[in-house]
């Protein structure tokens, strides 16, 4: 678990076949046999191509995953998104007591009073509102529980 | 480049079995960059490649995997402005206006989520990301367009520093039975 905050990364260099493969790999993979055989040959690479450049790109951090992408609550979890108006003194401390809970899974500063933004993902939708009193307990501050009502769209595709 | 989820109808999961969160477990951090991934996952379990895929298969359709692909690093590929924006949509129009919106390019998520009265008045969320924040911008003007006399006021919340970044663990979540990696 990484507790520390995170610097934001540089760009990186990638070449056309990298482009490629990153923007179709957004997509999905198909789940046929052999599916990187398959997507080389649309991509004009070889599947030892495919798998070694997947892999540079992995550990470039290029791609931060490869693998499925799973829907929480489908898997019988909880999940929401949550909000602190942290007064600026206490922000770092507060930072630290937030990061600390595992089921933090991921906090973002934003420029607005409410000024921690933080995805919560639990074992069990119950398992959410307890976790939303420990953190309320452990800062002082109320949190602002914002769990989806509707989802029209997940599908993070940026193009290269 | 992107598969309608509107109306976002709530797919029937049906149950997993044990085999199913073993699966579940073994990918989470990842498919295996090999050629036969299905085998590979199999191997682990004592399931063969077929009944690997066709179990993954199931749970996409149903919803329960979104799809298997490249999760990409936002700022690694330049996306340096990623903007949350939220409006404060007229309830009697912000299901067909998500819907709407959530087509138009640079958005990645878009949810209605509930108002905080005084302090928070906007109901509907959508993730905007651009080169810049100018791009950005310009994005949330289509949006802003679109939805018309039916927004009130909006605003856009750029991430100034990331503090946590984990990604969703859903070990613990699942049963160990049918072992795992």
């Amino acid at each position: 678990m990484t507790v520390a905050p995170q610097r934001r990364p540089e760009p990186a260099e990638l070449d056309a076949a990298d482009r490629r493969i990153v923007n179709r790999l957004q997509q999905g993979l198909p789940l046929v046999a052999s599916p990187y055989a398959v997507v080389a040959a649309e991509l004009a690479l070889t599947e030892g191509e495919l798998l070694y450049r997947l892999e540079r790109l992995l550990e470039a951090g290029v791609l931060s995953r490869f693998g499925p992408m799973y829907h929480a609550e489908r898997l019988g979890g909880g999940l929401t998104l949550a909000a602190l108006a942290v007064p600026e003194a206490d922000f770092e401390r507060v930072v630290a007591i937030v990061n600390a809970f595992p089921e933090v899974a991921h906090n973002y500063r934003r420029e607005h009073r409410l000024n921690m933004w933080f995805v919560l993902a639990t074992e069990t939708p119950q398992r959410i509102h307890e976790v939303i009193a420990e953190i309320e307990a452990a800062t002082g501050l109320a949190v602002f529980n914002m769990p989806k009502q509707e989802e029209f769209h997940v599908r993070l595709h940026l193009p290269v | 480049m992107s598969v309608s989820t509107c109306p976002s109808e709530p797919r029937a999961a049906g149950a997993l079995d044990a085999l199913d969160r073993a699966i579940v477990l073994a990918t989470q951090s990842g498919l295996p960059l090999v050629p036969d991934p299905w085998g590979a996952v199999g191997r682990s379990l004592g399931l063969d490649g077929d009944e690997v895929r066709s179990r993954m298969a199931r749970m996409q359709e149903a919803g329960i995997i979104r799809r298997v692909a490249a999760v990409p690093n936002h700022y690694r590929l330049g996306y340096l402005a990623n903007g949350m924006t939220v409006w404060n949509v007229d309830d009697a129009e912000v299901l067909r206006l998500g819907c709407e919106v959530a087509r138009l390019p640079g958005v990645s998520h878009c949810y209605r989520r509930p108002r905080h009265l005084p302090d928070w008045p906007y109901n509907l969320f959508v993730m905007l990301h651009g080169r810049t924040r100018a791009e950005v911008e310009r994005q949330a003007e289509r949006l802003r367009e679109r939805l018309g006399d039916a927004c009130r006021d909006h605003r856009i919340l750029y991430s100034s520093r990331i503090l946590k970044k984990t990604g969703l663990r859903l070990a613990g979540r699942v049963d160990r039975q049918g072992g795992q990696r």
